[in-house]
């Protein structure tokens, strides 16, 4: 079997093995504290949270609600709850804040799969060329919408792998395994990053929440980048990379801006060279270009908004 | 001619394979749309054996309604809730519970409802004996054993609403011919569903069960009136009374129904109006007639 060269062996020599994975080790403790919060309470009896990511109560008083499902709720013809609408009020401004895709790279559970599967796939050396454009999940996005209007039902939900594999751990899996198992078999076999950077409407619907979100992630010092293409290999969105880390002579700002970078971080752990920070989206604009700072501050403006 | 066409190539051929894949990716999501759609729709008829919470909207609403959080069986101080299960045959995710594994123990807060994020549990349900999660209906009389003359009785006893959603109501042993038999009756105005009977019928199958609303109840034409009950809420009959029969007869003779038949006032013989000849009577008839 050939094995292809790891990404991140150069960061991984420079600053070690922990400091190379920081990201990708906080992504996955927080995306299992999540899970054990929810989990406490059926196994201990000690209830810091109920229900699951459809809906939830924090210590029996704050709620929190899936906007996605309220909209798919409100699609299928159901006048909404006060309760719900707080909920989804609460999700909707942390995810305007840190960027709505932020769900899928550091909450959502399937996240965990396929990027299992992607590992493997990479360590298999399995090249296949997909062809499913990126496109798909909103189209599926809409569909899922559609379904709940004509249907009065939230289809969907009926097979969602996201809210089921979630509920499944807390509630019970039943045949929800089977789900699981087909979307890792098909990123491992089928497409790269096919579920989560392609078709998962649940994602598609987060993205449009990170559109004008201020956490980003930046390429300040894309002057050092010196083309290894780490970054590109391990970023699950990898058109989100380019404008901002070659885009200097284009005049493009070095902030990914693009509502499909899921803040993973992940090309952060892997650079040698240092390129890329988590920051805010505002300054889009070289440091060392000062003289073009109040030129261009206007278009700077229009561009955040 | 020439020159045209090849400044027009890479344009259209670009702007072709955008309209092509751009033309099967809508294709994809349309297909894989319309089978989640059918595959929801055929989820969606939910067995007579699954019950929903109290306060459940009907179905249609409560599936547009219910945002599969679970938040109603975490509440549920009894554990008679489940969530369903992709694989089970309830719509997955959403909340329900079987009356001969876990009845309902009809808390008097109804926290289940009170927990319900979206208002598919109907928060205006304030008492839980207004709650209707089902009907309980007594099945097979055949083997019953109230209906075999025996004094089972475990389901009108165990009932929360016992002497009003289950009355004993007694009728006579025909087999025996000496004894009575208590007939337990359910009462749709105050049985719940909670499904407390059905647990506890003593069978191996359970003779009473409680079936969802939509199985268990019959409707009345619309157009349908009870006589006694709108001659009630009137007062009086709403029709003219019938007046008393007149027989007509010809004097001396009267006629009393379920009694003697025709009476002649004097006993004297032959004072009939029919002639001993029959087509003679008959002539007369149709003479009259005319």
């Amino acid at each position: 079997m050939i094995m292809s060269r790891q990404p991140g062996t150069e960061a991984i020599q420079k600053n070690g093995w922990l400091l190379a994975h920081k990201w990708l080790l906080a992504r996955r403790i927080s995306q299992l504290t999540i899970l054990t919060l929810f989990m406490i309470g059926p196994w201990f009896g000690m209830w810091l949270i109920k229900g699951n990511l459809n809906s939830s109560l924090i210590l029996d008083t704050v709620p929190l609600t899936d906007p996605y499902i309220l909209l798919q709720s409100l699609f299928a013809g159901h006048n909404l709850e006060t309760v719900a609408i707080t909920g989804a009020a609460i999700v909707l401004a942390f995810y305007l804040l840190v960027s709505g895709r932020v769900y899928c790279s550091w909450v959502c559970p399937v996240n965990m799969i396929t990027d299992l599967a992607h590992w493997l796939r990479q360590r298999l050396n399995i090249k296949n060329a997909s062809s499913i454009s990126k496109n798909s999940r909103y189209w599926l996005l809409a569909v899922t919408l559609l379904l709940a209007l004509i249907t009065n039902n939230l289809a969907w939900e009926v097979v969602n792998p996201v809210s089921m594999m979630h509920r499944g751990l807390i509630f019970g899996m039943g045949m929800a395994w089977t789900v699981l198992l087909a979307i890792f078999l098909f990123d491992l076999l089928v497409s790269r990053r096919g579920w989560c950077s392609h078709l998962c409407p649940v994602g598609a619907f987060y993205s449009l929440l990170g559109t004008h979100s201020p956490l980003r992630i930046r390429a300040d010092a894309r002057a050092q980048c010196d083309d290894c293409m780490d970054c590109f290999v391990v970023c699950p969105e990898q058109q989100v990379i380019r404008p901002a880390l070659k885009g200097a002579d284009k005049n493009i700002g070095p902030v990914i801006t693009s509502a499909n970078c899921t803040n993973c971080g992940r090309c952060i752990d892997v650079c040698a060279k240092e390129v890329f920070h988590f920051g805010l989206r505002f300054n889009n604009k070289e440091k060392h270009k000062h003289h073009f700072n109040n030129q261009t501050k206007n278009s700077t403006g229009a561009e955040v908004l | 001619m020439i020159q045209s066409s090849t400044s027009r190539t890479p344009d259209s051929s670009s702007r072709r394979r955008f309209l092509v894949s751009s033309a099967r990716t809508v294709s994809s999501a349309a297909l894989l749309g319309l089978g989640i759609g059918l595959y929801s729709r055929q989820s969606v008829s939910l067995p007579a054996e699954a019950l929903r919470p109290p306060g459940a909207l009907a179905e249609a609403d409560f599936l547009s309604a219910c945002i599969r959080c679970g938040l109603c069986v975490r509440d549920c101080p009894f554990d008679t809730l489940s969530l369903a299960k992709l694989g089970d045959p309830v719509t997955t995710g959403t909340p329900y519970f079987t009356a001969r594994d876990v009845p309902c123990e009809m808390c008097d807060d109804i926290p289940c409802v009170k927990a319900c994020p979206s208002g598919a549990l109907d928060h205006n349900l304030e008492k839980i004996d207004d709650a209707r999660m089902g009907l309980a209906v007594l099945l097979d009389q055949e083997n019953c054993l109230n209906f075999q003359g025996l004094r089972c009785d475990v389901c009108y006893r165990i009932c929360p609403a016992i002497n009003e959603a289950i009355t004993l109501e007694h009728v006579s042993n025909v087999r025996s011919g000496k004894h009575a038999m208590f007939i337990p009756t359910v009462h749709s105005d105050h049985c719940t569903g909670c499904g407390k009977c059905e647990r506890a019928c003593v069978l191996e199958e359970a003779a009473i069960k409680v079936l969802p609303l939509r199985l268990a109840k019959g409707e009345l034409g619309h157009h349908y009136r009870w006589g006694w009950k709108e001659k009630e809420k009137a007062g009086g009959s709403l029709v003219t009374p019938d007046s008393e029969h007149k027989f007509n007869l010809p004097e001396g003779q009267h006629y009393e129904y379920e009694d003697q038949g025709l009476i002649f006032d004097d006993n004297t013989s032959n004072n009939s109006p029919f002639s001993s000849d029959p087509l003679k009577t008959l002539n007369q008839g149709m003479k009259e007639s005319l």
